[in-house]
Protein backbone atom coordinates (compact mmCIF):
# COMPACT_ATOMS: atom_id res chain seq x y z
CA UNK A 1 0.00 0.00 0.00
CA UNK A 2 1.38 3.58 -0.85
CA UNK A 3 1.57 6.40 1.44
CA UNK A 4 1.92 9.93 0.11
CA UNK A 5 2.96 12.47 2.72
CA UNK A 6 2.31 16.01 2.63
CA UNK A 7 2.89 19.05 4.63
CA UNK A 8 -0.07 18.68 7.47
CA UNK A 9 -0.79 15.12 8.62
CA UNK A 10 2.03 12.69 7.14
CA UNK A 11 4.82 15.36 7.99
CA UNK A 12 6.84 13.04 9.17
CA UNK A 13 7.00 10.72 6.88
CA UNK A 14 10.57 11.04 5.27
CA UNK A 15 12.05 10.44 8.46
CA UNK A 16 12.56 6.81 9.98
CA UNK A 17 10.81 5.67 12.83
CA UNK A 18 8.09 8.57 11.93
CA UNK A 19 5.69 7.61 14.59
CA UNK A 20 7.97 8.36 17.49
CA UNK A 21 8.17 11.54 19.79
CA UNK A 22 11.88 12.20 18.56
CA UNK A 23 11.07 12.40 14.97
CA UNK A 24 7.77 14.50 15.21
CA UNK A 25 9.56 16.97 17.87
CA UNK A 26 12.14 17.36 14.85
CA UNK A 27 9.77 18.20 12.33
CA UNK A 28 8.19 21.19 14.40
CA UNK A 29 6.14 19.02 16.46
CA UNK A 30 4.69 19.99 20.08
CA UNK A 31 6.14 23.96 19.04
CA UNK A 32 2.38 24.72 18.60
CA UNK A 33 1.62 23.39 22.14
CA UNK A 34 4.61 24.93 23.90
CA UNK A 35 4.01 28.36 22.45
CA UNK A 36 0.17 28.09 23.87
CA UNK A 37 0.87 27.05 26.98
CA UNK A 38 3.91 29.83 27.29
CA UNK A 39 1.69 32.47 26.04
CA UNK A 40 -1.64 31.80 27.35
CA UNK A 41 -3.18 32.14 24.57
CA UNK A 42 -6.98 32.69 24.85
CA UNK A 43 -9.27 29.83 23.80
CA UNK A 44 -11.13 32.77 21.87
CA UNK A 45 -7.82 33.36 19.98
CA UNK A 46 -7.22 29.84 18.94
CA UNK A 47 -11.00 29.30 18.09
CA UNK A 48 -10.72 31.75 15.95
CA UNK A 49 -7.13 30.52 14.21
CA UNK A 50 -9.61 27.20 13.32
CA UNK A 51 -12.24 29.06 12.18
CA UNK A 52 -10.28 31.20 9.85
CA UNK A 53 -8.33 28.05 8.51
CA UNK A 54 -11.57 26.75 7.23
CA UNK A 55 -11.11 23.23 8.66
CA UNK A 56 -14.28 20.70 8.32
CA UNK A 57 -14.61 18.06 10.23
CA UNK A 58 -12.77 14.79 8.53
CA UNK A 59 -14.91 12.01 9.66
CA UNK A 60 -17.87 12.40 7.16
CA UNK A 61 -19.85 15.14 7.91
CA UNK A 62 -17.19 18.36 7.16
CA UNK A 63 -18.93 20.26 9.79
CA UNK A 64 -16.66 23.49 10.30
CA UNK A 65 -14.49 22.69 13.50
CA UNK A 66 -14.15 26.15 14.24
CA UNK A 67 -17.45 26.14 14.60
CA UNK A 68 -18.27 23.17 16.61
CA UNK A 69 -15.60 24.84 19.10
CA UNK A 70 -17.51 27.52 19.53
CA UNK A 71 -20.51 25.53 21.02
CA UNK A 72 -18.97 24.01 24.03
CA UNK A 73 -19.89 25.40 27.11
CA UNK A 74 -16.33 26.04 28.26
CA UNK A 75 -16.48 28.85 31.04
CA UNK A 76 -19.16 26.16 33.14
CA UNK A 77 -17.25 24.59 36.10
CA UNK A 78 -16.91 20.83 36.23
CA UNK A 79 -15.91 18.13 33.78
CA UNK A 80 -15.64 18.55 30.36
CA UNK A 81 -14.18 16.12 27.87
CA UNK A 82 -12.57 16.03 24.40
CA UNK A 83 -13.21 12.38 22.18
CA UNK A 84 -11.36 11.45 19.45
CA UNK A 85 -13.49 9.07 17.23
CA UNK A 86 -10.77 6.78 15.56
CA UNK A 87 -13.60 4.29 14.93
CA UNK A 88 -13.49 4.02 10.95
CA UNK A 89 -14.94 1.41 9.60
CA UNK A 90 -16.82 2.81 6.58
CA UNK A 91 -16.21 0.48 3.58
CA UNK A 92 -13.07 2.11 1.92
CA UNK A 93 -11.82 4.13 5.10
CA UNK A 94 -8.60 3.26 6.26
CA UNK A 95 -6.86 6.68 6.75
CA UNK A 96 -6.63 7.15 10.76
CA UNK A 97 -5.12 3.63 10.98
CA UNK A 98 -2.19 5.27 9.13
CA UNK A 99 -2.29 8.31 10.90
CA UNK A 100 -2.26 6.42 14.10
CA UNK A 101 0.89 4.09 13.06
CA UNK A 102 2.52 6.30 11.55
CA UNK A 103 2.38 9.73 13.06
CA UNK A 104 0.33 9.35 16.41
CA UNK A 105 1.69 12.44 18.18
CA UNK A 106 -0.11 15.03 15.72
CA UNK A 107 -3.42 13.41 17.49
CA UNK A 108 -2.03 13.95 21.16
CA UNK A 109 -0.92 17.09 20.00
CA UNK A 110 -4.04 18.16 18.74
CA UNK A 111 -6.11 16.85 21.21
CA UNK A 112 -4.50 18.38 23.77
CA UNK A 113 -4.41 21.91 21.83
CA UNK A 114 -8.49 20.71 22.12
CA UNK A 115 -8.44 20.21 25.82
CA UNK A 116 -6.68 23.48 26.72
CA UNK A 117 -8.87 25.75 24.46
CA UNK A 118 -12.22 23.64 25.57
CA UNK A 119 -11.52 23.21 29.24
CA UNK A 120 -11.29 19.71 29.23
CA UNK A 121 -9.17 17.81 31.69
CA UNK A 122 -9.21 14.58 29.78
CA UNK A 123 -9.47 12.95 26.60
CA UNK A 124 -10.81 9.46 25.06
CA UNK A 125 -9.71 7.94 21.87
CA UNK A 126 -11.82 5.78 20.71
CA UNK A 127 -9.95 3.01 18.52
CA UNK A 128 -11.52 0.93 15.98
CA UNK A 129 -11.57 -3.05 17.15
CA UNK A 130 -10.31 -4.68 14.13
CA UNK A 131 -6.99 -2.90 14.31
CA UNK A 132 -5.17 -3.91 17.57
CA UNK A 133 -1.94 -3.30 16.70
CA UNK A 134 -2.16 0.29 15.83
CA UNK A 135 -4.38 0.09 19.64
CA UNK A 136 -1.16 -1.27 21.42
CA UNK A 137 0.72 1.85 19.07
CA UNK A 138 -1.45 4.29 20.28
CA UNK A 139 -1.21 2.77 24.06
CA UNK A 140 2.98 3.19 23.80
CA UNK A 141 2.80 6.80 21.72
CA UNK A 142 0.51 8.35 24.65
CA UNK A 143 3.25 6.94 27.01
CA UNK A 144 6.03 8.37 25.23
CA UNK A 145 4.18 11.80 25.65
CA UNK A 146 3.35 11.44 29.25
CA UNK A 147 7.10 10.21 29.78
CA UNK A 148 7.97 13.94 28.05
CA UNK A 149 5.79 16.05 30.17
CA UNK A 150 3.31 16.87 27.44
CA UNK A 151 0.32 14.96 29.36
CA UNK A 152 -0.60 14.57 32.65
CA UNK A 153 -0.26 17.14 35.80
CA UNK A 154 1.13 21.00 35.14
CA UNK A 155 2.08 20.17 31.56
CA UNK A 156 5.72 22.00 31.36
CA UNK A 157 4.83 23.87 34.33
CA UNK A 158 1.97 25.95 32.76
CA UNK A 159 -0.12 24.95 35.43
CA UNK A 160 -2.78 23.22 32.69
CA UNK A 161 -3.66 19.62 33.01
CA UNK A 162 -4.62 17.08 30.44
CA UNK A 163 -4.57 13.37 30.52
CA UNK A 164 -5.41 11.04 27.12
CA UNK A 165 -6.46 7.63 27.29
CA UNK A 166 -6.83 5.05 24.44
CA UNK A 167 -10.66 3.10 24.38
CA UNK A 168 -10.17 -0.13 22.30
CA UNK A 169 -13.53 -0.91 19.97
CA UNK A 170 -15.04 -4.59 19.70
CA UNK A 171 -16.84 -4.67 16.47
CA UNK A 172 -19.61 -2.54 15.47
CA UNK A 173 -19.98 0.11 12.96
CA UNK A 174 -22.16 2.34 14.67
CA UNK A 175 -20.09 3.38 17.28
CA UNK A 176 -18.60 5.58 14.48
CA UNK A 177 -21.77 7.75 15.62
CA UNK A 178 -20.69 10.26 17.48
CA UNK A 179 -23.11 9.53 20.61
CA UNK A 180 -23.24 5.59 20.32
CA UNK A 181 -19.42 5.92 20.81
CA UNK A 182 -20.22 8.01 23.90
CA UNK A 183 -22.37 5.05 25.46
CA UNK A 184 -19.71 2.77 24.22
CA UNK A 185 -16.74 4.52 26.39
CA UNK A 186 -19.12 3.91 29.23
CA UNK A 187 -19.04 0.65 29.20
CA UNK A 188 -22.78 0.26 27.06
CA UNK A 189 -24.36 -1.07 23.88
CA UNK A 190 -23.67 1.07 21.18
CA UNK A 191 -27.06 2.80 20.12
CA UNK A 192 -27.12 6.46 19.20
CA UNK A 193 -28.65 8.77 21.34
CA UNK A 194 -31.77 11.42 20.81
CA UNK A 195 -30.66 14.55 20.20
CA UNK A 196 -30.65 16.91 21.38
CA UNK A 197 -29.09 17.46 23.77
CA UNK A 198 -26.10 17.41 22.21
CA UNK A 199 -22.79 16.56 22.92
CA UNK A 200 -21.30 20.03 23.57
CA UNK A 201 -23.86 20.02 26.18
CA UNK A 202 -24.24 16.09 27.61
CA UNK A 203 -21.55 14.01 26.22
CA UNK A 204 -19.75 12.02 28.05
CA UNK A 205 -20.83 10.93 31.64
CA UNK A 206 -23.47 13.55 31.12
CA UNK A 207 -20.59 16.32 30.85
CA UNK A 208 -20.17 18.81 28.01
CA UNK A 209 -17.90 16.97 25.45
CA UNK A 210 -16.65 17.55 22.04
CA UNK A 211 -16.26 14.83 19.49
CA UNK A 212 -13.48 14.90 16.90
CA UNK A 213 -12.79 12.83 14.05
CA UNK A 214 -8.36 11.67 14.52
CA UNK A 215 -7.83 13.72 11.13
CA UNK A 216 -9.36 16.78 12.16
CA UNK A 217 -7.73 16.61 15.71
CA UNK A 218 -4.03 15.71 13.44
CA UNK A 219 -4.61 19.32 11.55
CA UNK A 220 -4.89 21.42 14.34
CA UNK A 221 -0.98 21.49 15.55
CA UNK A 222 -0.34 22.60 11.67
CA UNK A 223 -3.23 25.28 12.02
CA UNK A 224 -1.70 26.61 15.30
CA UNK A 225 2.29 26.28 14.51
CA UNK A 226 1.85 27.89 10.90
CA UNK A 227 -1.57 29.59 11.16
CA UNK A 228 -5.20 29.25 9.80
CA UNK A 229 -4.43 30.98 6.91
CA UNK A 230 -1.93 28.88 5.36
CA UNK A 231 -3.81 26.01 5.96
CA UNK A 232 -6.65 27.57 4.23
CA UNK A 233 -4.29 28.43 1.26
CA UNK A 234 -3.23 24.68 1.20
CA UNK A 235 -7.01 24.04 0.00
CA UNK A 236 -9.64 26.09 -1.33
CA UNK A 237 -12.43 28.65 -0.21
CA UNK A 238 -14.20 27.44 2.41
CA UNK A 239 -12.48 23.90 1.97
CA UNK A 240 -9.16 24.68 3.42
CA UNK A 241 -6.16 22.33 4.17
CA UNK A 242 -5.04 18.79 2.42
CA UNK A 243 -7.40 15.94 3.33
CA UNK A 244 -5.89 11.89 3.45
CA UNK A 245 -7.74 10.05 0.54
CA UNK A 246 -7.87 6.87 1.05
CA UNK A 247 -7.94 4.91 -2.53
CA UNK A 248 -8.99 1.36 -2.97
CA UNK A 249 -10.61 -1.15 -5.61
CA UNK A 250 -9.41 -1.24 -9.10
CA UNK A 251 -6.23 0.87 -9.19
CA UNK A 252 -2.86 -0.16 -9.44
CA UNK A 253 -1.57 1.64 -6.13
CA UNK A 254 -4.06 1.49 -3.48
CA UNK A 255 -3.24 3.95 -0.36
CA UNK A 256 -3.81 6.60 1.54
CA UNK A 257 -2.70 10.46 -0.62
CA UNK A 258 -2.58 13.52 1.39
CA UNK A 259 -2.96 16.30 -1.26
CA UNK A 260 -4.90 19.70 -1.08
CA UNK A 261 -8.49 20.18 -1.30
CA UNK A 262 -9.89 20.59 -4.67
CA UNK A 263 -7.28 18.49 -6.50
CA UNK A 264 -8.58 17.07 -9.80
CA UNK A 265 -10.20 13.87 -9.32
CA UNK A 266 -8.23 12.88 -12.45
CA UNK A 267 -4.95 13.41 -10.91
CA UNK A 268 -5.63 11.80 -7.53
CA UNK A 269 -6.24 8.70 -9.75
CA UNK A 270 -3.17 9.27 -11.48
CA UNK A 271 -1.26 9.18 -8.26
CA UNK A 272 -2.67 5.91 -7.94
CA UNK A 273 -1.29 4.63 -10.60
CA UNK A 274 -4.57 4.93 -13.14
CA UNK A 275 -7.18 1.69 -13.43
CA UNK A 276 -5.86 -2.20 -12.34
CA UNK A 277 -4.26 -3.73 -15.58
CA UNK A 278 -5.00 -0.80 -17.94
CA UNK A 279 -9.48 -1.78 -17.97
CA UNK A 280 -11.59 0.97 -17.97
CA UNK A 281 -13.06 3.12 -15.13
CA UNK A 282 -16.71 2.55 -14.37
CA UNK A 283 -17.95 4.06 -11.38
CA UNK A 284 -17.02 5.59 -7.87
CA UNK A 285 -18.40 5.71 -4.33
CA UNK A 286 -16.08 9.07 -3.46
CA UNK A 287 -16.49 9.20 0.25
CA UNK A 288 -17.20 5.85 1.35
CA UNK A 289 -19.78 3.54 1.26
CA UNK A 290 -22.25 5.60 2.47
CA UNK A 291 -21.71 8.31 -0.12
CA UNK A 292 -24.17 7.51 -3.66
CA UNK A 293 -21.97 6.11 -6.09
CA UNK A 294 -21.20 8.40 -9.06
CA UNK A 295 -20.24 7.17 -13.06
CA UNK A 296 -16.25 7.43 -14.06
CA UNK A 297 -17.19 10.37 -16.70
CA UNK A 298 -18.61 12.62 -13.56
CA UNK A 299 -15.85 11.97 -11.39
CA UNK A 300 -13.36 12.65 -14.19
CA UNK A 301 -14.86 16.18 -13.94
CA UNK A 302 -14.70 16.40 -10.23
CA UNK A 303 -12.17 18.14 -7.86
CA UNK A 304 -12.39 16.09 -4.81
CA UNK A 305 -13.22 19.02 -1.68
CA UNK A 306 -16.54 18.99 -0.25
CA UNK A 307 -18.28 21.20 -2.54
CA UNK A 308 -17.56 19.57 -5.64
CA UNK A 309 -18.57 16.32 -4.72
CA UNK A 310 -21.84 17.67 -3.09
CA UNK A 311 -22.54 19.89 -6.62
CA UNK A 312 -22.13 16.37 -8.84
CA UNK A 313 -24.91 14.85 -6.24
CA UNK A 314 -22.96 12.35 -3.85
CA UNK A 315 -20.39 13.45 -0.91
CA UNK A 316 -16.53 13.72 -0.10
CA UNK A 317 -17.71 12.10 3.38
CA UNK A 318 -14.50 10.60 4.96
CA UNK A 319 -12.57 10.32 1.89
CA UNK A 320 -12.53 7.25 0.95
CA UNK A 321 -12.76 6.49 -2.66
CA UNK A 322 -14.01 3.65 -3.81
CA UNK A 323 -12.55 2.91 -7.13
CA UNK A 324 -14.45 0.28 -10.01
CA UNK A 325 -13.62 -0.72 -13.13
CA UNK A 326 -15.61 -1.76 -16.10
CA UNK A 327 -16.01 -5.43 -14.85
CA UNK A 328 -17.90 -4.88 -11.70
CA UNK A 329 -21.46 -5.61 -11.73
CA UNK A 330 -23.44 -2.82 -9.68
CA UNK A 331 -25.67 -5.40 -8.78
CA UNK A 332 -23.73 -7.51 -7.29
CA UNK A 333 -22.11 -4.22 -5.47
CA UNK A 334 -24.91 -2.98 -4.15
CA UNK A 335 -26.03 -6.32 -2.88
CA UNK A 336 -22.87 -6.22 -0.77
CA UNK A 337 -23.38 -3.28 1.12
CA UNK A 338 -26.95 -3.41 1.63
CA UNK A 339 -25.92 -6.33 3.51
CA UNK A 340 -23.48 -4.35 5.37
CA UNK A 341 -26.06 -1.76 6.75
CA UNK A 342 -28.69 -4.50 7.60
CA UNK A 343 -25.66 -6.20 9.50
CA UNK A 344 -25.03 -2.88 11.08
CA UNK A 345 -28.00 -1.97 12.19
CA UNK A 346 -27.86 -1.31 15.91
CA UNK A 347 -31.55 -1.91 15.69
CA UNK A 348 -33.07 0.85 17.60
CA UNK A 349 -34.99 2.70 15.59
CA UNK A 350 -38.24 0.59 13.52
CA UNK A 351 -37.42 2.21 9.88
CA UNK A 352 -33.58 1.19 10.12
CA UNK A 353 -34.01 -2.12 11.51
CA UNK A 354 -36.76 -3.16 9.47
CA UNK A 355 -35.96 -1.65 6.40
CA UNK A 356 -31.98 -2.54 5.83
CA UNK A 357 -33.28 -5.84 5.86
CA UNK A 358 -35.65 -5.59 3.20
CA UNK A 359 -33.67 -3.83 1.25
CA UNK A 360 -30.74 -6.07 1.05
CA UNK A 361 -33.83 -8.90 0.27
CA UNK A 362 -34.54 -7.52 -2.15
CA UNK A 363 -31.47 -7.01 -3.93
CA UNK A 364 -30.25 -10.09 -2.98
CA UNK A 365 -32.98 -11.88 -4.93
CA UNK A 366 -32.47 -9.35 -8.01
CA UNK A 367 -28.98 -9.84 -7.95
CA UNK A 368 -29.92 -14.12 -7.69
CA UNK A 369 -32.44 -13.96 -10.77
CA UNK A 370 -35.24 -13.87 -8.95
CA UNK A 371 -35.98 -10.48 -9.13
CA UNK A 372 -39.46 -9.16 -10.05
CA UNK A 373 -40.93 -5.68 -12.61
CA UNK A 374 -41.87 -4.06 -9.19
CA UNK A 375 -38.95 -4.29 -7.21
CA UNK A 376 -36.86 -0.83 -8.15
CA UNK A 377 -39.99 1.37 -6.95
CA UNK A 378 -40.09 -1.03 -4.04
CA UNK A 379 -36.52 0.35 -3.16
CA UNK A 380 -37.13 3.56 -4.00
CA UNK A 381 -39.84 3.48 -1.33
CA UNK A 382 -38.23 1.55 1.26
CA UNK A 383 -34.90 3.79 1.22
CA UNK A 384 -36.97 7.27 1.04
CA UNK A 385 -38.83 5.97 4.20
CA UNK A 386 -35.80 5.18 6.01
CA UNK A 387 -33.81 8.19 5.14
CA UNK A 388 -34.44 10.87 7.78
CA UNK A 389 -36.98 8.87 9.71
CA UNK A 390 -34.09 7.29 12.66
CA UNK A 391 -32.19 8.79 15.45
CA UNK A 392 -28.74 8.89 13.62
CA UNK A 393 -27.32 8.45 10.35
CA UNK A 394 -26.61 4.80 9.68
CA UNK A 395 -30.47 4.65 7.94
CA UNK A 396 -29.87 7.77 5.67
CA UNK A 397 -25.74 5.68 5.30
CA UNK A 398 -28.25 2.84 4.18
CA UNK A 399 -30.32 4.54 1.79
CA UNK A 400 -28.19 6.27 0.34
CA UNK A 401 -26.09 4.14 -2.22
CA UNK A 402 -29.60 2.00 -3.22
CA UNK A 403 -30.52 5.67 -4.47
CA UNK A 404 -27.39 6.11 -5.83
CA UNK A 405 -27.16 2.82 -7.67
CA UNK A 406 -30.84 3.40 -8.90
CA UNK A 407 -29.97 7.03 -9.83
CA UNK A 408 -26.84 5.73 -12.28
CA UNK A 409 -27.31 2.02 -13.09
CA UNK A 410 -31.11 1.62 -12.83
CA UNK A 411 -30.68 0.09 -16.33
CA UNK A 412 -28.50 -2.47 -14.92
CA UNK A 413 -31.18 -3.84 -12.42
CA UNK A 414 -33.93 -3.58 -15.10
CA UNK A 415 -31.64 -5.75 -17.32
CA UNK A 416 -31.06 -8.19 -13.78
CA UNK A 417 -35.04 -8.95 -13.57
CA UNK A 418 -35.82 -8.83 -17.07
CA UNK A 419 -33.15 -11.05 -18.16
CA UNK A 420 -32.39 -13.00 -14.64
CA UNK A 421 -28.67 -12.49 -15.05
CA UNK A 422 -26.03 -9.74 -15.36
CA UNK A 423 -25.11 -7.63 -18.15
CA UNK A 424 -21.23 -7.16 -17.44
CA UNK B 1 -11.89 -17.50 37.46
CA UNK B 2 -9.05 -15.26 35.93
CA UNK B 3 -5.49 -15.45 35.81
CA UNK B 4 -3.77 -12.54 38.16
CA UNK B 5 -1.99 -11.54 34.50
CA UNK B 6 -5.67 -10.54 33.15
CA UNK B 7 -6.57 -9.41 36.40
CA UNK B 8 -3.75 -6.56 36.49
CA UNK B 9 -4.47 -5.55 32.80
CA UNK B 10 -7.94 -5.08 33.33
CA UNK B 11 -7.12 -2.74 36.38
CA UNK B 12 -5.02 -0.67 34.39
CA UNK B 13 -7.76 -0.64 31.63
CA UNK B 14 -10.19 0.45 34.97
CA UNK B 15 -7.34 3.45 35.85
CA UNK B 16 -8.40 5.23 32.84
CA UNK B 17 -11.63 6.28 34.07
CA UNK B 18 -13.12 8.00 36.30
CA UNK B 19 -13.23 6.38 39.74
CA UNK B 20 -17.25 5.35 39.74
CA UNK B 21 -17.18 4.84 36.16
CA UNK B 22 -15.61 1.02 36.45
CA UNK B 23 -18.14 -0.17 33.83
CA UNK B 24 -16.49 1.98 30.87
CA UNK B 25 -13.90 -1.18 31.58
CA UNK B 26 -15.90 -3.61 30.11
CA UNK B 27 -15.88 -3.56 26.89
CA UNK B 28 -11.76 -4.05 27.68
CA UNK B 29 -12.47 -6.49 30.55
CA UNK B 30 -14.15 -9.07 27.94
CA UNK B 31 -11.18 -8.46 25.42
CA UNK B 32 -8.90 -9.49 28.11
CA UNK B 33 -10.88 -12.48 29.44
CA UNK B 34 -11.22 -13.69 26.13
CA UNK B 35 -7.85 -13.93 25.29
CA UNK B 36 -7.38 -15.84 28.41
CA UNK B 37 -10.39 -18.40 28.25
CA UNK B 38 -11.05 -18.10 24.25
CA UNK B 39 -14.67 -17.35 24.63
CA UNK B 40 -17.42 -16.01 27.05
CA UNK B 41 -19.04 -18.11 29.19
CA UNK B 42 -21.91 -16.61 31.45
CA UNK B 43 -18.95 -17.97 34.33
CA UNK B 44 -16.54 -15.37 32.96
CA UNK B 45 -19.30 -12.71 32.32
CA UNK B 46 -20.73 -12.57 35.75
CA UNK B 47 -17.26 -12.69 37.26
CA UNK B 48 -16.38 -9.69 35.41
CA UNK B 49 -19.65 -8.26 36.41
CA UNK B 50 -19.32 -8.80 39.79
CA UNK B 51 -15.72 -7.50 39.10
CA UNK B 52 -17.10 -4.07 37.64
CA UNK B 53 -19.76 -3.49 40.08
CA UNK B 54 -22.25 -4.31 36.79
CA UNK B 55 -25.25 -6.15 36.68
CA UNK B 56 -24.73 -9.42 34.48
CA UNK B 57 -27.19 -8.53 32.06
CA UNK B 58 -25.22 -5.54 31.30
CA UNK B 59 -22.46 -7.25 30.65
CA UNK B 60 -24.10 -9.82 28.30
CA UNK B 61 -25.62 -6.73 26.41
CA UNK B 62 -22.67 -5.73 26.11
CA UNK B 63 -20.57 -8.95 24.64
CA UNK B 64 -23.51 -9.61 22.37
CA UNK B 65 -24.03 -6.53 20.98
CA UNK B 66 -20.11 -5.97 19.40
CA UNK B 67 -19.23 -8.66 16.73
CA UNK B 68 -15.68 -9.92 18.14
CA UNK B 69 -16.76 -11.46 21.36
CA UNK B 70 -17.37 -15.23 21.47
CA UNK B 71 -20.22 -16.03 22.96
CA UNK B 72 -20.35 -19.55 22.28
CA UNK B 73 -16.85 -21.34 21.74
CA UNK B 74 -14.58 -21.22 18.71
CA UNK B 75 -11.82 -23.25 17.22
CA UNK B 76 -8.43 -22.24 18.48
CA UNK B 77 -8.05 -19.94 15.59
CA UNK B 78 -11.20 -17.86 14.55
CA UNK B 79 -10.61 -16.83 10.68
CA UNK B 80 -12.67 -13.59 10.20
CA UNK B 81 -12.37 -12.89 6.26
CA UNK B 82 -13.53 -9.11 5.55
CA UNK B 83 -16.03 -9.62 2.25
CA UNK B 84 -17.08 -6.35 2.58
CA UNK B 85 -16.66 -4.22 -1.22
CA UNK B 86 -13.27 -3.00 -1.28
CA UNK B 87 -12.25 -6.36 -0.27
CA UNK B 88 -14.35 -7.87 -2.79
CA UNK B 89 -13.48 -5.83 -5.59
CA UNK B 90 -9.64 -7.44 -4.88
CA UNK B 91 -10.85 -10.79 -4.37
CA UNK B 92 -12.26 -11.60 -0.88
CA UNK B 93 -14.19 -13.92 -2.57
CA UNK B 94 -12.09 -16.29 -4.05
CA UNK B 95 -10.06 -16.27 -0.79
CA UNK B 96 -13.26 -17.27 1.40
CA UNK B 97 -13.94 -20.22 -0.96
CA UNK B 98 -10.43 -21.15 -0.51
CA UNK B 99 -10.41 -21.22 3.22
CA UNK B 100 -14.05 -23.36 3.13
CA UNK B 101 -12.86 -25.78 0.85
CA UNK B 102 -9.29 -26.50 2.54
CA UNK B 103 -11.24 -26.43 6.36
CA UNK B 104 -14.19 -27.64 4.96
CA UNK B 105 -16.35 -25.77 6.62
CA UNK B 106 -18.77 -22.86 5.47
CA UNK B 107 -19.18 -19.69 7.32
CA UNK B 108 -19.65 -19.18 10.85
CA UNK B 109 -18.50 -23.57 11.20
CA UNK B 110 -15.98 -25.19 13.14
CA UNK B 111 -13.44 -27.78 12.13
CA UNK B 112 -14.19 -31.19 13.73
CA UNK B 113 -11.06 -31.28 15.11
CA UNK B 114 -11.75 -27.36 16.75
CA UNK B 115 -8.75 -26.41 15.73
CA UNK B 116 -10.57 -23.24 13.06
CA UNK B 117 -13.46 -21.73 13.00
CA UNK B 118 -14.20 -19.47 9.98
CA UNK B 119 -16.53 -16.10 9.75
CA UNK B 120 -17.37 -13.53 7.56
CA UNK B 121 -16.19 -9.94 8.97
CA UNK B 122 -17.33 -6.54 8.00
CA UNK B 123 -14.98 -3.57 7.39
CA UNK B 124 -11.76 -3.89 9.18
CA UNK B 125 -10.92 -0.30 7.98
CA UNK B 126 -7.74 -1.25 5.92
CA UNK B 127 -9.34 -2.01 2.51
CA UNK B 128 -5.97 -0.24 0.89
CA UNK B 129 -4.58 -3.74 2.27
CA UNK B 130 -7.02 -5.87 0.54
CA UNK B 131 -7.84 -8.76 0.48
CA UNK B 132 -7.45 -9.43 4.52
CA UNK B 133 -8.57 -11.71 7.42
CA UNK B 134 -7.63 -11.57 11.05
CA UNK B 135 -6.61 -14.54 13.44
CA UNK B 136 -8.23 -14.39 16.73
CA UNK B 137 -9.31 -10.93 16.32
CA UNK B 138 -5.56 -9.36 16.79
CA UNK B 139 -3.37 -10.57 14.10
CA UNK B 140 -4.06 -9.09 10.46
CA UNK B 141 -3.02 -10.82 7.45
CA UNK B 142 -3.03 -8.69 4.40
CA UNK B 143 -2.59 -8.81 0.92
CA UNK B 144 -4.15 -12.58 0.49
CA UNK B 145 -3.63 -14.61 -2.01
CA UNK B 146 -3.98 -18.52 -2.52
CA UNK B 147 -0.54 -19.05 -1.09
CA UNK B 148 -0.46 -16.96 1.79
CA UNK B 149 -3.72 -18.63 2.81
CA UNK B 150 -1.96 -21.87 2.44
CA UNK B 151 0.98 -20.77 3.96
CA UNK B 152 -0.95 -19.26 7.18
CA UNK B 153 -3.20 -22.40 7.60
CA UNK B 154 0.34 -24.48 7.83
CA UNK B 155 1.59 -22.61 9.94
CA UNK B 156 -1.16 -22.54 12.72
CA UNK B 157 -1.43 -26.13 12.27
CA UNK B 158 1.60 -26.49 13.75
CA UNK B 159 -0.05 -23.97 17.02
Amino acid sequence: MVIQGGPVIFNTLHLSDSWKLSSYESAGGYSALKKILAEKTPAETIIAEVKTSALRGRGGAGFPTGLKWSFMPRQFPGDKYVVCNSDEGEPGTFKDRDIMRYNPHALIEGMIIAGYTLGAKAGYNYIHGEIFDIYEGMERAVEEARAAGYLGDNILGSGFSFNLYNHHGYGAYICGEETALLESIEGKKGQPRFKPPFPASFGLYGKPTTINNTETFASIPYIMREGGQKFLELGKPNNGGTKLFSVSGHVEKPGNYEVSLGTPFSELLQMAGGIKGGRKLKAVIPGGSSAPVLPGEIMMDCTMDFDSIAKAGSMLGSGAVIVMDESVCMVRALERLSYFYFEESCGQCTPCREGTGWMYRVVHRIEHGQGRPEDLELLDSVAANIAGRTICALGDAAAMPVQGMLKHYRHEFEHHIEHKKCMV
Amino acid sequence: MLSSESLALIDKEVAKYPAEQRQSAVMSALRIAQVEKGWLSNEVMDFIAHYLGMQPIAVYEVATFYNMYNTQPVGKHKLCVCTNLPCKLMGADAIAEKLKKKLGVEFGETTEDKQFTLVEGECMGACGDAPLLLVNNHRMESFLNEEKVEALLDELKGK
